[in-house]
């Protein structure tokens, strides 16, 4: 469905400039002053121009890219990307050689240049990273790739200026998978669905004819594993997306759900309920075997990896109410670490290892938070009427979960939607969607 | 297995007592005992007086007095007509998060499962399915909504 995508990244040598910059962005902290930074559109000769027209529907696609970079920029909280109308220099003349003086005056301290040719059929973009007030290059690179990918290219500009200015990997180049939802909140009718991280490019990968939920990627994004009620039966499956062909993961007597995948992919780990008791269990994806994790009776659900794989955080009223904890692999030594007032839920682990992320009930109000992975440090990211399910961008600094609103007397204005927030609890914003939405699962950097 | 449930009946029997010395100096709330929905608004009936629907209390999934009086009449109905079978759908309110609500709406099911079979119906004849909070009868967000939504539902099979 979704096209396996080859760009070759390939490195200018001309001043890979290990000049030392003097901006740089602070993300540890809630960053309240966000970085002026200048994205000039990425110049293009009229004959590419038309060529491209004709290809890919849109005018300038120079232009285009440079949107893309900076709705990132802008999204990401971090950085405060300029008004065009404002730019004294040509994109062009700029890529070649800025006036720092004509960009400082506009209060910009970074600056992106840039410039797009066809040649045989592929898209060739190159960029630069300027330091306005340095007066340097900080960075140049160039793509070759197919014109159809030109959006790709966008995020993965954003990706490296991120890097380059942060320090840490961007999420830029990325995709969500969710559920769309649609219908009256008693018959929601709700389809499996894939988006660009920026909401683009939506496609819907299956019809609405059951209930799915829960869909969540394989470390390489190739793979999708969800809870579906295909004939009234609901079992965890498995989803090539490429392909479009999907199978019931193991042969189990009951329900299964809450699925995810192991980091190195080799396995699903998910609850399976037998006589009404839920237990975590694991299936092998090359042999087949099924092995039990967990045996208690009470309820145990929602399980995630540690990124090492050698732990296992879940989701347990063993206690006698929802509680967090953690386990290692093969089951052993189950500790709760949840301790604060209220109920835990949903917890995920942090790609970066350090973190759970979780859902937490208290007096009537939903919480996203997020506690170190002995419990410790909780802090609460966002307080709402109805949220849950977060999921962690793959650099560990954003979270995106869903968000239901509150009906009125007579049962109506129920919404879901998408929302992310930053580790910090600053830039909390609604993820624009199609139509209604839920359970979104952030993919890994599609390109590294 | 037998020890259990003979303290989970008493327990039950405990905690009839107390709703019920609590709501005797309370106002008894119109539809709702505690958080157990008590009203017939959404209850639909698999013949005459059998009710199809037993409801529940918050996070949980114990039988009150009523829901077992509700399944012995099921279990009555279900022994003279002994060609039906049952599916026993299971569901929660919107206030937990959903993954935890497939667990619990599965509990709910059981809950009623079980006591169908102390009363004599084979478990061949009864099958559960757990919608968590997927299919609420009541899209409201207040307290009575949730408690009607918090169910579990005996639906004819064949």
């Amino acid at each position: 469905m979704i096209k396996k995508i080859k760009l070759s990244i390939i490195l200018f040598i001309i001043a890979t400039a290990q000049s030392n910059a003097l901006i740089e962005v602070d993300i540890t902290r809630g960053n309240l002053d966000p970085l002026p930074i200048a994205v000039s559109p990425l110049s293009a000769d009229k004959d590419t121009n038309e060529k491209l027209t004709k290809e890919l529907k849109i005018d300038k696609v120079g232009q285009e890219i440079s949107s893309v970079v900076e709705n990132n920029l802008r999204n990401s909280g971090l950085f405060n990307p300029l008004n065009r109308d404002a730019f004294l220099q040509k994109p062009n003349i700029a890529h070649l050689k800025p006036r720092f003086e004509d960009w400082s005056l506009i209060k910009a301290q970074a600056l992106i240049t840039g410039k797009v040719t066809l040649k045989d059929e592929k898209l060739r973009v190159e960029f630069r990273l300027w330091d306005v007030l340095a007066g340097k290059e900080m960075m140049a690179l160039a793509f070759t790739t197919v014109p159809s990918n030109w959006r790709r290219v966008g995020h993965i500009i954003t990706d490296k200026v991120y890097e380059r200015l942060t320090g840490e990997k961007g999420y830029f180049d990325t995709r969500i998978i969710y559920v769309a939802e649609e219908g009256p909140k008693t018959k929601r009718i709700k389809k499996l669905a894939i988006m660009d991280q920026d909401g683009s490019n939506t496609k819907y990968l299956t019809l609405g004819n059951e209930l799915v939920l829960t869909p969540r990627f394989n470390p390489t994004n190739q793979m999708v594993t969800y809870l579906s009620y295909f004939r009234n039966l609901p079992r965890v499956y498995l989803l090539d997306i490429e392909t479009g062909i999907q199978e019931v993961v193991g042969d189990f007597p009951g329900m299964t759900f809450a699925p995810r995948f192991s980091p190195d992919g080799k396995k699903i780990i998910m609850s399976f309920a037998m006589d009404g008791n839920s237990d975590i269990y694991t299936m092998n994806l090359e042999n087949r075997i099924v092995e039990r994790i967990t045996n208690h009776p009470s309820i145990d659900t929602s399980p995630s990896y540690s990124p090492d794989g050698k732990f296992i955080c879940f989701n347990s009223d063993r206690s006698g109410y929802q509680q967090i904890y953690v386990m290692k692999e093969d089951g052993s030594k189950v500790k709760r670490i949840s301790f604060g007032k209220g109920l835990y839920g949903t917890p995920v682990w942090s790609p970066r290892g350090d973190l759970i992320a979780f859902t937490k009930l208290h007096k009537g109000k939903f919480y996203i938070g997020v506690m170190r992975t002995d419990g410790s440090g909780e802090r609460l990211l966002t307080e709402n009427y109805y949220q849950e399910a977060p999921s962690w961008s793959p650099n560990g600094r954003v979270l995106i979960f869903y968000r239901e609103t509150k009906t009125d007397s007579e049962g109506k204005g129920f919404s879901a939607k998408l929302w992310s927030i930053d580790l910090t609890g600053y830039n909390e914003r609604m993820v624009k969607t199609e139509s209604d939405a839920s359970d979104p699962s952030w993919s890994s950097l599609l390109s590294n | 297995m037998n020890l259990s449930k003979f303290f989970k009946n008493a327990f039950l029997v405990m905690l009839a007592c107390l709703v019920l010395s609590a709501c005797a100096t309370k106002k008894v709330q119109n539809q709702m005992q505690g958080d157990v929905y008590t009203g017939t608004e959404t209850v639909e009936y698999l013949a005459s007086g059998v009710p199809d629907r037993v409801f529940f209390a918050t996070n949980e999934s114990v039988l009150t007095t009523a829901s077992r009086d509700t399944l012995r009449k099921q279990a009555e109905w279900l022994r003279k007509n002994s060609k039906i079978n049952v599916v026993l759908e299971g569901h929660a309110d919107e206030r937990g998060t959903r993954e935890y609500n497939l667990a619990l709406g599965e509990r709910r099911a059981n809950a009623a499962k079980d006591y169908l079979m102390t009363y004599g119906i084979s478990a061949n004849r009864i099958s559960v399915i757990s919608y968590g909070k997927e299919r609420p009868v009541d899209s409201g967000s207040n307290p009575l909504a949730w408690s009607k939504n918090r169910r579990s539902v005996t639906v004819k099979a064949n």
